[in-house]
């Protein structure tokens, strides 16, 4: 256990990272898959196909071939940026098909009526959808989109595999193999790093579940 | 009644089909403005979706519609304009249900008509205090009964000064104890001169407050005439049936 505390400051850094990572892709992913998923309900056909395009490109694509899609395909495109946004970017494509498919159940789960009567007293749909209907939406779905970030924090350590460095994963990687450190130890370190990040994220979401319950 | 003028509403030869099923067939009707009509047929005649088309909650296959000398807009801005001219009052209340009385009536006049917060409130207060239930204004519409809960949708419509009002069957989902306290709102809403047309089972209103009746039957308009003559003279079987079978229970 000694390589905790003699490479306590590495760790930290490395927490850091990943947790830098983690709420710029989570940001990322609850903004893109919400726009997305209005796309999908819109009345306009060209953006309900478009989001059902994304949907399916980034839900059936290993994350690890998406990250690699994005950091050599979008310097192709003339894109360029450091690993690390180039992991972000991966990171929140691919999280955001499955903050979409959340958020669409949750605007399925709000009754008809509810759109009826926004349309009914003049509400353009944009305005039906952020004043109504998603808010009503966001309460039935803070369970399924905390799995979807947990699993976002977990997925985080591809990203570092991937080799955007200074994350957690890269951390365990560069003790155990460029410093000879025993695996099992260093990884505890980096475990303990994950869950440092996953549980209380749990356990936001759970308060923040209580709350809008009592909320109405 | 005197035809003066554009009438408020205008369906002409409007067409309407679910899939394989003709629910609205060549519907020609005029309802000017000022005017009260209720309107009746058996279940399954169409009355909803006809109320439904005339702010395009179901868009229509062929024919015209206007209301007040303008064709609906097919989608997008200019149709959300239209419909803040019309209320529509739902079988199911349909207020939002996450937000307080107050705020369900105040929300279209803010977001839609760009009234500050204040003059909205004042109205909101107004209409809160026209149908009685100014002192329910802090609670969620889950908290109140079914009448109070209509008279809210009511008054929510009302806070749009729309020119016409549309119920689809606005008692249908009462206790027999609340339905009155919604039927004399409409009244009196009637007796002011609001432009209505009401889907309804409730022939006391009908007699009471309607200017004509349209009898509905297999997306037809069957008959179209006064409340007294509908209810004592009606020509088609189909009404005479159907008549029959309401007022004997
Ligand atoms: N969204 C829909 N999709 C398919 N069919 C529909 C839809 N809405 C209504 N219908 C059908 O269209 C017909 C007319 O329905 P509508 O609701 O207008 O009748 P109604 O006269 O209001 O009946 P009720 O008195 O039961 O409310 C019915 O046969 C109904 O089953
Ligand atoms: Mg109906």
């Amino acid at each position: 256990m000694g390589v905790l505390i003699e490479q306590f400051p590495l760790y930290v850094s490395g927490f850091l990272g990943t947790l830098r990572l983690c709420v710029f892709a989570a940001i990322g992913s609850l903004v893109l898959g919400t726009v997305i998923a209005a796309c999908r309900v819109s009345p306009v056909p060209p953006l309900r196909a478009l989001g059902s395009a994304w949907v399916t490109v980034f839900r059936n694509t290993p994350l690890a071939v998406v990250l690699f899609a994005v950091a050599f395909g979008l310097p192709e495109l003339g894109v360029n940026g450091s690993y690390f946004w180039f992991g972000v970017a991966g990171l929140t494509f691919y999280t955001s098909a499955f903050v979409c498919e959340a958020v669409r159940s949750g605007i399925n789960s709000v009754p008809p009526g509810q759109a009826e009567a926004a349309r009914a007293v003049g509400l353009t749909f944009t305005q039906s959808l952020s004043l109504v209907i998603l808010p009503q939406a966001f309460r039935t779905v803070v369970p399924p989109l905390g799995s979807v970030i947990i699993a976002m924090i977990k997925n985080s350590a591809i990203a570092g595999a991937f080799g955007i460095g200074g994350d957690l994963f890269a951390v365990g990687s560069t003790l155990t193999s460029a410093q000879g450190y025993a695996a099992a130890a260093t990884l505890f370190g980096v475990l303990l790093g994950y869950l440092v990040l996953t549980i209380p994220a749990g356990i936001g979401l759970a308060r923040l579940e209580k709350k809008l319950a009592v909320a109405r | 009644m005197t035809e003066t003028g554009t009438p408020m509403i205008r369906m002409a030869a409007v067409d309407k089909h679910f899939g394989e099923l003709h629910v609205l067939k060549d519907i020609n009707l005029e309802v000017a403005a000022g005017q009260v009509v209720v309107v009746l047929g058996p279940s399954g005649s169409g009355k909803s979706t006809l109320c439904r088309t005339i702010n395009r909650l179901e868009p229509i296959d062929g024919g015209e519609i206007a209301i007040d000398g303008k064709a609906l807009p097919a989608e997008g801005k200019a149709l959300a304009g239209l419909r803040a001219d019309v209320g529509m009052v739902f079988q199911s209340f349909n207020l939002f249900a996450h937000k307080t009385i107050l705020e369900n009536v105040m929300l279209a006049p803010t977001k839609v008509r760009r009234q500050n917060k204040a003059e909205a409130e004042k109205n909101a207060m107004r209409l809160l205090e026209r149908v009685g239930i100014a002192n329910q204004k802090d609670k969620y519409p889950a908290q109140l009964s079914g009448g109070q809960q209509q008279r809210v949708a009511i008054a929510r419509a009302l806070a749009m000064g729309p020119k016409v009002m549309l119920f689809d069957e606005p008692t249908s989902a009462l206790d027999p104890e609340m339905v009155n306290e919604v039927l004399d709102v409409m009244t009196t809403l009637a007796k002011e001169g609001m432009t209505m047309l009401v889907v309804t089972h409730e022939m006391g209103f009908a007699r009471r407050a309607a200017h004509r009746v349209i009898f509905m039957a297999d997306g037809e308009i069957v008959e179209d005439a006064t409340p007294d003559d509908f209810f004592t003279n009606p020509t088609s079987d189909r009404a005479k049936d159907f008549l029959g079978k309401i007022l004997t229970h």
